[in-house]
């Protein structure tokens, strides 16, 4: 036996990890100076594959870094800004307890602060991985502006987060790239297509907070001061990518024009500008006026590779994509005072439709209620007391859903006081066996041209019931084949067992079985198959039996959905039925 | 004073002496005559001090109303005076003090001259800046005019970016479609249910306008939660299965290609009133013979399920063996402490005639030799039943087989010694023991239809002998808790071995000691397996009342692996108390397998 002795843990992937009292003590940090770092620059804790040789044959649950990742931060130059914080603390509490007001000012004037930039970029190398993981910053933005401007955290992070969240909300409008919109309980989700990836962000309904006591406020101001860098950054860039002004102005307003009167009794100077930009009711002034002809025919260079059909695919796809950007275009919208006012904004001014509201309500209305021109108006409430002839009266869903459909929906369903269709999710995509609520159905047809009358829709849609059904009951019956097989089974036997039993030997006529072929070959080809598993490894067996299970599960809730609703459309029905004998009656 | 309360005195005088309190003795009544007669009686008031009465003269009681009422004690003293402003905010033209300035205010002050031309020095040199506004807004400029499209996340690559959010389904949609909200025990079962195990972190619910849609109170709280998950969960590259469970099943050859196997049941072969234990077949295929509880020992014709006979004995019969030499007709049964050679009298009269006489020609030799067992020739009455030579053992009998050639056959004890297993030879009525020691409990033996193999089955080996040279040649590890029963292939190169734990152990004894296949077929406790013959068939009957026919093809050559595939599943049996199928057993010559069972019947499958 030659060579040197090998020591268990000195070489493999014991030395890859470290853990974070380690890590926390070769850096010298303390642990929310750590923390801090570890949210700037994306360190996260990693799961190594054999937790017990990492923890050199522990089993304590600890949480391990990678040593690469913490040898990293050992160059980071926002460590030796983190310590510069501590003794600039140190000073002015010295300072302070000494009462020397000038050392104070001074100090404050000179207090250490550091920039994200280096750190945004390392990060992100490329723009696209910035887009990439873009939907939290956007979601925290979002959040915090809605923060009061008190307590909690700095105004001026709050500020900021609205300044970037509103510039954000313009550019969407501008580069018109909102594609989903969605209404659930716990807020507004969007989602928009930016340089093909898709960025999802949700916003709070326009409440107050109720701030909740378990939750680090000093964790979630360190993510939005990095989110907010990153924001900024995009922002330009986003900016600049449309040729437009960065710190966004208003197209059509000099610098003179910036303070009208209105603008002076509604908000202070300072504000009004931001004030004004977060009405989303004017668009962006641009570093080069845009020329009409400025759409300029893209030549196609058909991919390799690609056959025909798919080419037809996504050409249909682009024309789809284009019509829906100019969704509302030429309609003119006015939002009652009860309605929530930017959402609906935003999302009318990114398809293209004008809007307004009541001058009181917010900056920036741009036309009155009494305007003919007014082709929508949304409301929500349940009547109204006078109406003008030549416009529809809606509910916001109405928006909502045709911005999902990608078509003005029929206005029938949506006049105000009437029952509300169902609000779908536009992020779902069924696939093969999952439930798809008849709704959905009634839309895909509606997508794909199919206009019949209303009734004939019903109709449409209760046979699709039906075929629905159908198709569960066949998979049902599938599933329960073997245990008919087996059934059918034991029945013979029973039946020869009784043959055999009854001894006083009776000879009566044979009858001819008739044999379905198909249902024999069927049989035959199940029994085959549960044989095959039989010899299946055990390994192998095991994630079948997994993969099954999860199927029939899947079948099983699809199935149970159907049923929840078909015993509601019977229950309807019924109340129908009732409701209108009362009345012949 | 109240120190002198109890003294006649109230002091002392400069001399010393005790000045002595005014004698009162006015009692009660005195009193209050005094205060109805003195009309000054209420201005008498007494003096501490002296102890006398003193009448208030008319001032000090106006003092006394004053001071009573809050007002001065001094009648002419006016509280309301007009205030005389000393200092006002006029330039009086006269200082208000008349002293001189000092010299010093008139001299500029060194220690400033000092400081001042310390900062202008400052200034000039340039060390002095005046402040500069602060910038509190962050500017932004394009960060990545430079990217390098190739370049990948500047650390290293065992990145793992963050999964995003999941996006939100019909359920979440503040008017979601019926179906998705909850009923009411839904809605019970996700309350009991512990945060962490909810399938929904909410409950839908249904609004019926925008307008009445409340704040949501846990969104900051979600918020929160996924910034935790962002920089405080471990993360792991975990690679989804993405399997289509259809190619995890094994290709095998169809079932149908491998026929002959038998498929459908044929027979029953009624008469036994209780399990039957065990099964045996003479060599030719004609006749069926089985051992029941009910202590009787049937014999049937296999084409017909006719019982051609019927012969009770003392005890349970736990284990019988048919001759496999085709010219003897000699059953070998196990009953209790005795194993019985039977004649069963059928078929061809020359050949059971035969057998007669071979047993009848028997000379016993001329000293007698010690043996471990008693051969004792059968009476006459049991001669008319078929019985033909008892061999009486000290113990009950669990097994009995033959050798190949059909003149040795062994037994085993149900014992703990050494004496477990005995070797009888017929042709000399001889027995021994093979073993010395006891290596444990043993199931089952069996003997190499070949070569001079002896097989031991014990609870969790199985131990091959050689005879000849009487040794042990192999060990093998069957994987198993408790071994049933065994077979050999009629190659004699193979080996399965069935086990109460459900598993079935097929041995190559060419490849390894350890099992080539474990097959988990049945559900339940493995009670007997067989080989066929000539086919490459084996079966296996078990507690859950099937028997599993499989198809076991060996090949001569012998770089390749046996190829065992399932064929056919067979049931039939009923279960009676918790017991199927007992024994299995294939026909010689045909591809058929006959099952017996706890149900009192015994099958035949073709």
């Amino acid at each position: 036996m030659g060579g040197l002795e090998k020591k268990k843990y000195q070489r493999g992937s014991a030395t890859n990890y470290i853990t974070r009292n380690k890590a926390r003590k070769k850096l010298q940090l303390s642990l929310p100076d750590f923390r801090r770092l570890c949210i700037l620059k994306g360190i996260y804790p990693h799961e190594p594959k054999h937790k017990k040789k990492v923890n050199k044959g522990s089993t304590a649950a600890r949480t391990f870094y990678l040593l690469k990742d913490i040898k990293f931060l050992l160059h980071e130059p926002i460590v030796n800004k983190f310590r510069e914080y501590k003794v600039f603390v140190r000073k002015l509490r010295k300072a302070y307890g000494k009462s020397e007001w000038s050392t104070v000012e001074r100090l404050k004037d000179n207090k250490p602060s550091y920039k994200l930039d280096h750190i945004v970029k390392e990060r992100y190398p490329t723009f696209i991985d910035a887009l990439r993981d873009l939907d939290d910053a956007l979601s925290m933005c979002f959040l915090f502006s809605t923060f009061p401007r008190t307590g909690k955290c700095h105004v001026q992070i709050i500020q900021l987060c609205r300044r970037l969240s509103v510039e954000f909300l313009n550019y969407v409008i501008a580069s018109r790239s909102l594609r989903k919109v969605f209404l659930s309980i716990k807020g507004i989700y969007y989602q928009a297509e930016v340089l093909g990836q898709p960025i999802t962000w949700i916003t709070p309904y326009a409440f107050a907070h109720d701030h909740p006591t378990d939750v680090d406020y000093r964790v979630m101001a360190t993510f939005t001061e990095f989110y907010t860098t990153l924001l900024g950054f995009v922002n330009f860039r986003l900016y600049h990518s449309l040729n437009l002004l960065y710190p966004p102005k208003i197209e059509g307003q000099s610098e003179v024009e910036l303070k009208p009167t209105e603008g002076e009794a509604y908000a202070m100077d300072s504000e009004s500008y931001l004030e004004k930009l977060s009405a989303l009711s004017a668009s962006l002034a641009r570093v080069v006026a845009p020329t009409p002809e400025d759409d300029v025919e893209m030549d196609e260079f058909p991919v390799e590779g690609e056959t025909a059909e798919q080419m037809d695919a996504r050409k249909k796809e682009q024309e789809v994509l284009e019509k829906q950007k100019k969704l509302f275009e030429g309609l003119r919208f006015f939002l009652n005072r009860e309605v929530p006012r930017e959402p609906l904004a935003f999302i009318i001014r990114c398809f293209g439709g004008q809007v307004s509201w009541d001058k009181s309500l917010c900056i920036g209305a741009t036309y009155d209620v009494s305007d003919p021109s007014i082709t929508h108006q949304i409301v929500d409430r349940p009547r109204l007391e006078q109406q003008v002839v030549g416009r529809y009266y809606l509910q916001p869903q109405w928006v909502f859903d045709s911005v999902n459909a990608k078509l003005c929906l029929p206005v029938a369903d949506y006049f105000p006081g009437v029952l509300l269709p169902p609000h779908l999710s536009p992020f779902v995509t069924e696939q093969e066996g999952d439930y798809i609520p008849p709704e959905k159905l009634k839309l895909l047809a509606m997508q794909r041209g199919e206009n019949a009358g209303e009734e004939s829709e019903e109709e449409e849609e209760e046979e699709e019931e039906d075929d629905n059904d159908d198709d569960d009951e066949e998979e049902e019956e599938e599933e329960d084949d073997s245990e008919k097989e087996e059934e059918t089974k034991l029945k013979k036997m029973e039946e020869q067992k009784t043959q055999s039993k009854a001894l006083p030997v009776k000879v009566t006529a044979g009858k001819v079985r008739l044999e379905d072929k198909q249902r024999l070959e069927q049989e035959q080809q199940s029994e085959e198959k549960r044989l095959a598993i039989m010899m299946m490894k055990k390994r192998e067996k095991y994630l079948y039996k997994k993969i099954m299970f999860g199927k029939k599960r899947k079948v099983r809730e699809a199935n149970k959905l159907a049923e929840k609703r078909k015993a509601h459309d019977t229950a309807i029905k019924e109340e129908k039925k009732k409701n209108k004998k009362a009345r012949r009656a | 004073m109240e120190w002198y309360q109890d003294f006649p005195h109230i002091g002392y005088d400069l001399e010393g002496k005790k000045i002595y309190k005014p004698i009162r003795n006015k009692d009660e009544l005195d009193k209050f005559l005094e205060k109805m007669e003195n009309p000054d009686y209420w201005r008498t008031v007494q003096d501490k001090m002296t102890g006398a009465d003193i009448k208030l003269t008319d001032e000090q009681v106006d003092l006394v109303h004053r001071l009573q009422k809050g007002q001065f004690g001094d009648v002419h003293f006016d509280p309301y005076e007009p205030a005389i402003d000393f200092f006002s905010h006029e330039v009086m033209i006269h200082p208000v003090t008349n002293r001189p300035a000092d010299k010093r205010s008139f001299i500029p002050s060194l220690i400033e001259k000092e400081k001042v031309s310390k900062l202008v020095h400052a200034i000039k040199m340039g060390w002095i800046k005046p402040r500069k506004p602060k910038e509190d807004t962050p500017s932004y400029y394009d960060l990545w005019a430079h990217e390098d499209p190739n370049s990948i996340l500047g650390r290293h690559k065992m990145h793992v970016p963050a999964p995003k959010m999941k996006l939100p389904g019909h359920e979440e949609s503040y008017n979601p479609p019926p179906e998705y909200l909850p009923s009411e025990e839904e809605k019970l079962a996700w309350e009991q249910q512990e945060p962490a195990e909810r399938k929904l972190n909410f409950v839908p619910r249904q609004y019926r306008c925008l307008r009445a849609v409340p704040a949501y109170s846990r969104f900051i709280h979600e918020r929160f939660e996924r910034c935790l998950d962002l920089y405080l969960c471990p993360r792991q590259r975990k690679m989804r299965v993405n399997v289509d469970p259809e190619d995890l099943i094994p290709k095998l050859p169809k079932p149908r290609d491998l026929q002959p196997f038998p498929t459908t049941q044929a027979l029953v072969y009624r008469g036994h009133s209780s399990l039957v234990r065990c099964l045996s077949i003479c060599p030719g295929g004609q006749w069926l013979v089985s051992g029941s509880d009910d202590c009787t020992v049937r014999f049937w014709e296999v084409s017909t399920a006719r019982c051609m006979k019927t012969l009770p004995l003392a005890g349970v019969v736990k284990s019988i063996a048919w001759n496999p030499n085709p010219t003897i007709r000699l059953v070998a049964i196990a009953v209790e402490q005795s194993v019985l050679l039977v004649n069963p009298s059928l078929g061809d009269k020359l050949l059971y005639g035969a057998t007669d006489q071979l047993l009848e020609s028997y000379v016993a030799p001329e000293e007698e030799r010690v043996q471990p067992v008693q051969w004792v020739a059968a009476t006459t009455e049991e001669h008319g039943k078929g019985i033909r030579l008892v061999i009486q053992h000290s113990r009950p009998v669990k097994q009995v087989t033959w050798h190949g050639k059909g003149d040795y056959f062994a037994s085993v004890l149900a014992d703990n010694s050494n004496m477990q297993v005995l070797i009888h030879q017929t042709s000399k009525r001889w027995s021994q023991n093979p073993f010395r020691k006891s290596k444990g409990l043993v199931q089952c033996v069996l003997f190499h239809p070949i070569r001079p193999y002896f097989f031991v089955a014990t609870q969790r080996y199985v131990r091959v002998y050689n005879l000849l040279k009487q040794e042990l040649t192999k060990k093998l590890m069957t994987n198993c808790k408790w071994v049933s029963s065994m077979a050999i292939h009629p190659g004699g190169d193979n080996i399965i071995c069935g086990s109460y734990d459900s598993k079935l152990a097929w041995f190559d004894l060419d490849l390894s000691t350890r099992p080539y296949q474990l097959l988990r077929h049945h559900k339940k406790a493995l009670r007997s397996v067989a080989f066929h013959k000539h086919y490459p068939l084996f079966a296996s009957g078990s507690d859950d009342g099937s028997v599993i026919v499989c198809h076991g093809m060996v090949y001569n050559d012998l770089l390749q692996n046996p190829l065992l595939v399932p064929v056919k599943v067979l049931k039939g049996h009923a279960l009676t108390w918790d017991l199927g199928v007992l024994d299995v057993l294939f026909h010689p010559t045909q591809p058929w397998v006959f099952s017996s069972g706890a149900d009192g019947t015994v099958r035949l499958f073709t």
